[in-house]
């Protein structure tokens, strides 16, 4: 059939620039560029063209442009560009329209109609270069009270305490399983979390034995509807263990990472055959309910000697503060919400750029609600989807999260371009691939040192902004709002975030 | 507990209430590798604090009496050594999950079962010489699973295989609905041991999105029961060979005729698709 689809990307080689050096044929993994030998030329198939941008970064002679094509179709509020292309590419295939990463539509990012405060005269700033800033963050629940004997000189802690983890800073990154994105991508996570003294997520992926020793003790695992690679020593290596309810890019739909991508260690480290596609159901088929829920929460726990704490994480929807309320109540020690923008390897389109709520409003409900309970304590909050700069960090700890979950930004630090191709597995970054020829693209002693870059830049950042609001401590500012303030923003979503408008 | 703000209350049912190891101690006996659990009364992670508790006094031989409803028998049990295993006989009715996770010990029931029996387990074998519930060996990747009578709804969901690592569930009764769906991996017999002379297997959707591993059905099931991604197959010189195999254990455990059971009609039902959703997606 002849495609009726407009390019998405225009593709300009500027021929006196070029020196033919096949730099751009060779890294582009949609064979974009062709070198004709006998005629000295380079072709471009700009239809191809996935917009990574891999080959302009890579050209030594910048030689090339990729933009948006300029062709465009009769200006129209309603059909726009990608509605047209969508339909056109289902009229032409019959199939679900699949996509990678997180949604790119136009809903408001609450982010950026908050702002921050500063003390100015009657509460002193604090230099964060000459004073100490505490951003050390513990996940997990907490006591009501804390008893304290003296015994002699020496304090002791008579209240029971519960398994927590410690941040040094409260950025971890999200789950991101290995078969989604490659080894060396998932490589440099664990050693960034670990040389930072952060975690890693392992999604429903499993840990690779091999890097047990070195890096359970920084690592989340998963136990998600397809319990790929579960057993005694995955649970019990880990720091934490956390339950997969939902995805805040795909709600209430299941995973499924296609046969091409299961590689041969992909399938060890999932003990499933090389191959088959790895299908992860929909619901997790013993839990129907929030009774159920518990059962597989203390499930873990039994199976971890009490040692862990135990998270669950879902998509950001409706009656998210109820769910959450559910969720505290059936033993989880740990929330973790992942909102409407979080990223993914692979969802269908429809699901991820219409389902679910923004972060924002669910984590200040979940909070508020948990709060008025008077259950708060009981657990942590991660929040998770769409954190873009450590600004967005600190308005969602001032909503009441404990600490954030970064997935995209992630692999932005390592090189993606948000190109949303990441279902093909032919992620020209070397991320989001199994390909042995494209994932040796990334090195994980340097990329892992990105993501320490990025993690050192932001908690830096974070104790700037924390000084000048005239605060010492991470912990001052959970759930803080009076240093928040909306802008433009109408009244429900002020009283749904809890907070006031600029200059009230 | 400061009460304060508290809108609904708050009640652990699980955790409120825990007596210590020690005090737990006088519910058991040991002596040598052999050690005795009355569980009358014992709260379900006071069971399994005393029971792991036992196992590190060295207890390898270990049978638990009066078991009424306590929950995750066996799964606290992981012990450094891979080879070292423990046997437990649970005396009447174990609660749910039921060895979920096992990790290698060998569990013996001697009364029915409740749900989640073998629930993601990882090795070893339950024997269950009565029926189970709902999702018995759902993910289960190694092991084995034998039940004498039925089992409940989702049975053997998500079950999965690595190379040699292949769980086996036997089943002596029939199974509800949604038996074998999403199936990766493993075998499953079911033997409808209880059915009447032509009666038919209970279940619908057996086999629902299947896309590995083999279910070998003995007595009479109708197409429209079947999930569309399940093939149906006579059996060939090798699968009788693992079905006499796991029908002599089987028999074994529950002291009935193997004769009798291979005499009966079996066939398969396998995936027609490792990949049974391949081309739904528009690239
Ligand atoms: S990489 Fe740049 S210089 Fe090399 S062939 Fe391509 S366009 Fe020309
Ligand atoms: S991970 Fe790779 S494929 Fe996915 S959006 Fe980023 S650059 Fe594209």
């Amino acid at each position: 059939m002849y495609s009726h689809l407009l390019s998405e990307f225009t593709v300009q080689r500027m021929d006196d620039r070029c020196i033919r050096c096949q730099v751009c044929e060779r890294q582009c993994p949609n064979e974009v560029h062709e070198y004709d030998k006998e005629l000295d030329r380079m072709f471009t198939y700009e239809e191809k063209c996935v917009g990574c941008q891999r080959c302009v970064v890579m050209c030594p002679a910048k030689a090339l442009f990729v933009r948006s094509h300029p062709s465009e179709y009769r200006m129209n509020a309603s059909w726009t560009r990608d509605k047209f292309q969508n339909l056109k590419k289902q009229a032409e295939t019959g199939g679900v329209v699949l996509t990678g990463s997180g949604n790119d539509k136009p809903y408001r990012i609450y982010w950026d109609h908050m702002v921050l405060n500063a003390s100015q005269v009657t509460n002193p700033s604090i230099d964060p270069l000459r004073e100490p800033m505490e951003l050390k963050t513990f996940i997990g629940r907490k006591p009501d009270t804390l008893k304290i004997n003296m015994d002699g000189d020496v304090p002791k802690v008579e209240s029971e305490l519960h398994p927590n983890i410690t941040l040094k800073s409260p950025v971890l990154f999200s789950a991101m399983s290995y078969g989604a994105i490659s080894y060396r991508a998932y490589k440099s996570l664990a050693m960034a979390a670990k040389e930072f003294g952060v975690m890693f997520n392992t999604g429903e992926g499993g840990l690779p034995v091999e890097m047990r020793k070195d890096y359970a003790s920084n690592a989340i695992v998963q136990c998600a509807s397809g319990r790929f690679g579960v057993d005694q020593d995955y649970l019990n290596s880990a720091a934490m263990i956390e339950i997969k309810i939902g995805q805040g890019a795909k709600p209430g739909i299941g995973g499924h990472l296609p046969g091409e991508k299961v590689a041969q260690h992909v399938a060890q480290t999932r003990m499933i055959p090389q191959g088959t596609d790895a299908l992860s159901p929909a619901p997790q088929h013993d839990i129907y309910s929030i009774e159920d829920l518990s059962m597989l929460i203390y499930a873990l726990k039994e199976a971890t000697n009490y040692e862990k704490p135990v998270s669950v994480k879902i998509a950001a929807v409706h009656n998210v503060a109820a769910i959450a309320s559910g969720i505290v109540r059936a033993g989880a020690d740990v929330v973790a919400i992942d909102g409407i923008r979080g990223g993914t390897g692979a969802a269908p389109l429809a699901t991820r750029d219409n389902v679910g709520i923004p972060l924002e409003l669910a984590l200040a409900s979940v909070d508020r609600r948990l709060r008025e309970e008077g259950i708060r304590s009981k657990c942590s909050i991660l929040a998770a989807g769409g954190f873009r700069c450590s600004a967005d960090v600190l308005k969602a700890i001032a909503l009441g999260a404990d600490a954030v979950y970064i997935g995209t930004a992630a692999l932005v630090a390592m090189g993606c371009t948000l190109c949303q191709k990441c279902y093909t597995g032919k992620c020209a970054w070397g991320i989001c691939t199994q390909n042995p020829y494209l994932v040796k693209r990334l090195n994980p002693e340097i990329t892992s040192q990105r993501l320490v870059n990025l993690l050192k830049a932001w908690s830096h950042e974070l104790k700037e902004m924390l000084g000048g609001m005239g605060i010492n401590a991470i912990e001052s500012i959970r759930g803080n709002r009076e240093h928040l303030r909306g802008i433009s923003l109408e009244e429900w979503e002020l009283n749904v975030l809890g907070v006031k408008g600029a200059g009230e | 507990m400061n009460g304060l703000n508290m809108k609904f209350g708050w009640r652990d049912n699980f955790m409120d209430g825990l007596r210590p190891v020690r005090e737990l101690e006088n519910f058991s006996e040991i002596n040598g590798v052999r050690a005795e659990i009355d569980a009358q009364g014992l709260k379900h992670k006071e069971l399994n604090d005393l029971l792991f508790h036992l196992v590190k006094k060295g207890a390898r031989e270990i049978s638990i009496k009066n078991v009424f409803g306590q929950r995750y028998i066996g799964s606290r049990i992981f012990l450094p050594d891979a080879q070292d295993k423990v046997k437990i006989d649970v005396y009447n009715f174990p609660g749910n999950d039921l060895g979920v996770f096992l990790g290698g010990h060998y569990i013996n029931v001697h009364g029915n079962a409740q749900d989640g029996v073998g629930n993601t387990m990882d090795s070893g074998q339950i024997v269950v010489h009565g029926r189970a519930g709902d999702v018995a060996a759902m993910s289960m990747r190694g092991g084995k699973v034998f039940i004498r009578d039925n089992v409940g709804y989702r049975t053997a969901i998500h079950m999965k295989e690595y190379k040699d690592k292949v769980p086996v569930l036997v089943i002596g009764g029939t199974a509800q609905d949604f038996f074998g769906e999403y199936m990766a991996g493993g075998k499953v017999i079911l033997l409808g041991l209880n059915l009447k002379k032509d009666e038919y297997h209970k279940a619908h959707y057996i086999g629902t999105g299947m896309h590995g591993g083999v279910i070998y059905l003995r007595g009479n099931v109708e197409e429209h029961q079947l999930g569309k991604e399940v093939g149906v197959r006579q059996l060939d010189d090798s699968d009788w060979e693992v079905v006499t195999k796991y029908v002599k254990e089987y028999c074994g455990h529950f002291d009935v005729s193997e004769q009798e059971i291979l005499a009966g009609k079996f066939q398969k039902l396998l995936p027609v698709s490792s990949r049974p959703y391949g081309n739904i997606y528009a690239y």
